[in-house]
């Protein structure tokens, strides 16, 4: 009886005591579990009473800003983002967006208003704009985090301050944007802010690269290895670094072989950082895959790790102005949707087409791009090249690289044989998207740029080439080897590269098999002689 | 009646059907990996190709050895002697069953035809088809090595040629396996060491 006592008392307090170390423990990571995420940054603007008031516009923001980021506008004044207008060092060329005419919306001057929608500032609304102005950049298209800050087409860069209908003749209304919020709400750059323009590029949503678009947003890793929103998330800025404002990667210049190696933190080199060698570095292919890093010679990673582009949504392909203004019998703008909802004509731009998981082009790329600029005269006749990628497989500096070729037909001069601008967007009495008359839009346009226009209006068949360089697949979706090494492969059209099994040597082919088969069939004829005879000497 | 004599010793056994068995693995992915034919995968191809070139490689180490050391090398010395009359048995007396011209003997195992054609391959095959793949194999090292200027279309060219020529001894070569004293004579001496020869 007494041993049962015990025994049972014993146990009692070891399962007390098992009790309490359970409860202790789980107090204890209870505790950890209710500990806050430290704050990233240093600051939470919401608490700033500088941005706790009413902002009347968009450079009242910026002046609060300033007060504390003194040197944010000056800055950002030396950037392509701010001034639309560089000179390559390389080709002494002067290109951005304000000097240069591509075959998408073609040129921005004489329809400021409503593309500065896509400049990081406000009030740019003619070719009068002051660059020096400080309080007329936009901090928050950039470091909005809120995802509610949109300056719209037609505004020169502004958000809405006044309730307005957005689309234009949609019913639907926009409320005034909350400027205070948005100030309170600041935060460093995402795949959101980027994106508002760079995804948007060329008029909407996935129509200029191609390897930019709004999927980017919250990819899955299938789309971007490293944006994966679930995995490494990436934001644009982690390869595109940025220092002063100044965002490095540009295809104004493009780094086209990068064999410098991993950029070691603290490194003083001048180079371009938005590589993927700086992270991977030069032989990033293991061991077991030596044979791989032999192709970093002739192929830009890309070639082989984004297997196509436009895998999100459908990317714009082809562009043709010469049908654009047609109308329907009341004499009203038609606009066609093809099958997968993509527009496929508007009387304000022409015919398109798309595609998506589109094979790129491949081609040479050294990096140089030689502009026809508006001065440039060309030859009609021709397939005109907007940006020519200069390249050859012998200079050592040209990788084999994919692009997006867009191709498109756009207005020219046919007396000068040079693009032209087309008054668009903005002038009512002019603008192409209000009247449909191309003579006249390209006439207002040409004016307002200060250059000739013989009145003899033409369109020249056109190709833009984009590198690809975004949306990088996993690995396990990254070329197969005999994507390129088989007759008609991916590199057919690529001259200079000597590649095993694309049927390279058909003559010396021909030669060695037919002597095969004739030493074959000699000896099978030698043999069957043999066989007769024997059979017929028994 | 026929004689038996030792010709063929264990090592150089081995050595022939390692090789043989090789050289078919290196001329099906060799071909597939040149577009020629599909069987592997071009992906497969390359791996098999490497490792059975480099597995030739080893062996080659020690049939060079064995050669020296045991003086074998001069079975391969060329004979012009009986040349003609070798000619002339394959082109009339095998269908005849003319006596063989030549008697193999350990020393002399080789009939001077074979003598000619093995030589042709140590000097001309072999030499084109090891320097050319050995740099095909090392592509990535040619700047290291000073060979910058080499053009790999050239040196693949080359190998190219080199794989042709051992298709064809191949061919042949199977073919005059069954030359011998019977029909299956040389083939029993390559897989027992023991010939048949006409005494």
């Amino acid at each position: 009886m007494f041993n049962k006592i015990i025994s049972v008392a014993v146990l009692s307090l070891l399962a007390l005591g098992w009790q309490g170390m359970v409860m202790a423990v789980e107090n204890m990571a209870a505790e950890t579990t209710a500990e806050q995420p430290v704050a990233k940054s240093t600051a939470d603007h919401s608490k700033f009473k500088e941005l706790d008031k009413v902002f009347k516009s968009g450079p009242d923001v910026t002046k609060a800003c300033l007060g504390c980021h003194t040197e944010a506008a000056k800055q950002l004044h030396k950037t392509k983002h701010w001034t639309w207008d560089y000179i390559n060092p390389d080709t002494s060329q002067q290109l951005g967006k304000n000097r240069v005419i591509n075959n998408f919306c073609t040129a921005v001057p004489s329809n400021y208003k409503f593309c500065t929608a896509c400049h990081i500032g406000f009030g740019w609304e003619d070719k009068n704009f002051d660059f020096t102005s400080e309080a007329n950049v936009d901090c928050m298209v950039c470091h909005d985090t809120t995802g509610k800050y949109k300056k719209l087409p037609g505004l020169a860069g502004h958000p809405n301050y006044e309730t307005l209908e957005w689309p234009p003749h949609s019913g639907k209304f926009r409320a005034p944007t909350d400027l205070k919020n948005i100030a309170q709400n600041v935060g460093p750059t995402s795949r959101q802010t980027c994106g508002a323009c760079h995804f948007r590029g060329g008029g909407g949503d996935a129509v200029k690269h191609g390897d930019l678009d709004s999927t980017l947003e919250f990819p899955q890793k299938y789309l971007d290895v490293h944006m994966d929103a679930k995995g490494l998330n990436f934001t644009c800025s982690k390869c595109h670094v940025t220092e002063s404002h100044e965002v490095s990667g540009s295809r104004n210049q493009v780094t086209a072989a990068d064999d410098k190696g991993h950029l070691i933190p603290g490194s003083t080199e001048k180079r371009n950082p938005a590589t993927c060698v700086a992270c991977h570095d030069n032989n990033p292919h293991g061991a077991k895959h030596a044979l791989l890093n032999r192709h970093t010679e002739k192929l830009a990673c890309q070639t082989c790790h984004i297997p196509a582009y436009a895998r999100g949504m459908a990317t714009k392909m082809t562009w043709d102005w010469s049908t654009a203004g047609k109308l329907d019998e009341k004499g009203q703008r038609i606009q066609t949707r093809g099958s997968d909802g993509n527009d496929i004509y508007d009387s304000k731009k022409g015919d398109f087409t798309w595609e998506k998981y589109v094979i790129p082009e491949y081609q040479w790329f050294n990096g140089e791009v030689i502009w026809t600029l508006p001065d440039t005269q060309f030859d009609p006749g021709a397939v005109l090249k907007i940006n020519d990628f200069k390249g050859s497989p012998d200079d050592g500096k040209s990788r084999i690289w994919p692009t997006k070729v867009f191709r498109g037909k756009q207005a020219y001069d046919k007396a000068s044989n040079t693009l032209v601008v087309a008054s668009l967007a903005d002038d009512p009495k002019t603008g192409f998207w209000m009247n449909y008359d191309m003579q006249k839009a390209v006439t207002a346009g040409q004016a307002y740029v200060g250059k000739p226009y013989s009145g003899e209006l033409g369109f020249v068949a056109t190709e833009m080439s984009w590198p690809i360089t975004h949306m990088v697949a996993p690995s396990n979706d990254a070329l197969a080897c005999d994507q390129c090494h088989r007759e008609e492969g991916r590199l057919a059209g690529v001259t200079g590269v000597y590649m095993p099994a694309t049927n390279n040597t058909p003559l010396l082919d021909r030669l060695g098999f037919l002597a095969a088969f004739f030493t074959l069939l000699g000896v099978l004829g030698h043999g069957a002689i043999r066989y007769f005879m024997h059979k017929r000497g028994k | 009646m026929a004689e038996r004599i030792y010709i063929f010793k264990r090592f150089e056994r081995f050595w022939h059907w390692s090789q043989a068995l090789l050289i078919i693995i290196l001329m099906m992915t060799g071909f597939e990996v040149h577009g020629s034919w599909s069987v592997f995968g071009f992906k497969q191809a390359v791996n098999i190709h490497t490792i059975a070139a480099w597995t030739l490689v080893g062996l080659w180490v020690f049939a060079i050895f064995w050669h020296f050391t045991t003086g074998e090398w001069k079975q391969y010395i060329p004979t012009m002697e009986k040349v003609d009359a070798m000619m002339k048995y394959y082109l009339t007396g095998i269908f005849t069953h003319a006596p063989h011209p030549f008697r193999q003997t350990t020393l002399r195992k080789h009939n001077p035809l074979q003598r000619i054609a093995y030589l042709f391959v140590l000097v001309v095959i072999n030499p084109l088809i090891w320097t050319t793949g050995w740099f095909y194999l090392f592509y990535g090292s040619w700047d290291a090595w000073g060979f910058g200027w080499l053009d790999l279309r050239w040196v693949a060219f080359f190998h190219v040629v080199a794989a042709f020529m051992m298709l064809i001894f191949f061919i042949a070569h199977i073919y005059l396996a069954t030359a011998g004293h019977t029909v299956t004579s040389h083939i029993k001496a390559m897989i027992t060491g023991w010939e048949e020869v006409e005494d």
